[in-house]
């Protein structure tokens, strides 16, 4: 505590040290297994800070995917369920159903959702569940080393795609953001990235939309944030910024894809 | 301007750094020792009390391993007036 330079100053303007920010509570202490520098951590420390600000700690249930994220019910003081690889959507859909008065969000990998879990994420959105998504493509499967995603970009190297994903083959990757944006049941689709201060904060303030459009009763919420893997790009972590930057926001446009009536009539949206 | 500090834990720090790269006044290094885990830790090296608790670095930190304080300006307490 810095003290106290009163003496004769005629305004008597006194100075104390304050903590401006520390580690959300919602986070537990378990240190997380992510390679240094991936926005894994990233991104479930902005969700841990919109729990703590929202208040609403004690009443959540996290959905874990299978990925790098496996883990995830460690790293947040919250209760958590784990799902089989894709299933998050449905699992959560069971909670949300018996529990209403719990929030409940699921966090899944592009492998995880937009592969496998395809079926479950498009059936949840029809059906409008009131649950909130966090979607975090970062183009790649991480867990299992790096192979091709539905999302990898047209030409990218990866574990199974050697010489470059080769779109003539494989299709071009897939955009869920816009996907199921276009799904009736769907109350608020958005894309956002962490790539930098600015985006960080964009982030953010969209994630506490998703959950408030959940507290509400106004349905489906879906945030797919660009993400890094600075081990299976073969990078460092700060030119992996620079990719997301550079090679994913030009494919994945940031941006709000569906905000319906009912979200826009939410108090403090994203505040 | 108000200064600041922050304080780095240490044990938890993965030595990514990415909080060296917003801090606006260029005032994060990597420690010349090893953590537990095998990681070279984020310091402030503040020499001058550049630092104004601005928080970006907070921000960045993928571990959410970094606390932040400021000074601020407060009123006194009709005690002290
Ligand atoms: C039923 C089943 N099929 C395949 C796997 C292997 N597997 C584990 S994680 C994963 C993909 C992970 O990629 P992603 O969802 O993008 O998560 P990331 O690790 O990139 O965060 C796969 C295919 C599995 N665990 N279970
Ligand atoms: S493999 Fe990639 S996604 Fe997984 S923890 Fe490491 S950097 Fe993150
Ligand atoms: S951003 Fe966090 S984990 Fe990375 S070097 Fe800085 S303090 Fe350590
Ligand atoms: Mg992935």
């Amino acid at each position: 505590m810095v003290d106290v330079m009163m003496e004769k100053a005629p305004e008597k303007v006194m100075w104390a040290e304050k903590m401006v920010y520390e580690r959300p509570a919602a986070l537990s202490d378990i240190p997380t297994h992510y390679c240094p520098g991936c926005t894994h951590g990233l991104i479930h420390k902005l969700i841990g800070e919109v729990i703590d600000e929202l208040g609403i700690r004690q009443r959540t249930i996290s959905v874990s995917p299978v990925g790098c994220a496996v883990f995830m019910y460690d790293y947040f003081d919250v209760d958590g369920a784990e799902a089989a690889h894709g299933r998050a959507p449905a699992m959560a859909t069971g909670i949300k159903r018996v529990q209403p008065d719990n929030i409940v969000f699921t966090y899944q990998g592009d492998g995880d959702m937009a592969s496998i879990g395809m079926a479950e994420i498009i059936w949840a959105a029809t059906r409008g569940e009131n649950i909130t998504v966090f979607f975090v493509n970062n183009a790649i499967y991480g867990m299992t080393g790096g192979q091709m995603a539905p999302t990898s970009l047209p030409g990218q190297v990866t574990g199974s795609s050697p010489n470059g994903r080769d779109v003539e083959m494989t299709g071009m990757p897939i955009r869920m953001a816009e996907l199921l944006a276009g799904l009736p049941g769907a109350s608020y689709v958005v894309r956002r990235s962490v790539h930098n201060i600015q985006t960080i904060k964009q982030a953010k303030k969209a994630i506490r939309t998703a959950f408030q459009v959940q507290m509400a009763g106004a349905g489906f919420a879906l945030v797919e944030l660009l993400s890094s893997c600075p081990t299976n790009w073969k990078m460092t972590a700060a030119d992996s910024l620079t990719w997301i930057k550079e090679n994913m926001v030009p494919y994945y446009p940031l941006g709000d894809y569906k905000v319906a009536d009912v979200v826009k009539t939410l108090n403090n949206r994203g505040k | 301007m108000a200064k600041g500090r922050i304080k780095v834990d240490e044990a938890m720090c993965k030595g990514c750094e990415l909080c060296i790269m917003v801090c606006p006044y260029g005032l994060i290094e990597m420690a010349d020792h090893f953590n537990a885990k095998g990681y070279k830790p984020a310091v402030l090296i503040d020499p001058d009390q550049r630092c104004t608790g601005c928080t970006l670095c907070a921000m960045m930190c993928p571990d959410a391993v970094i606390t932040v304080y400021r000074e601020t300006k407060i009123k006194p307490s009709p005690a002290y007036a």
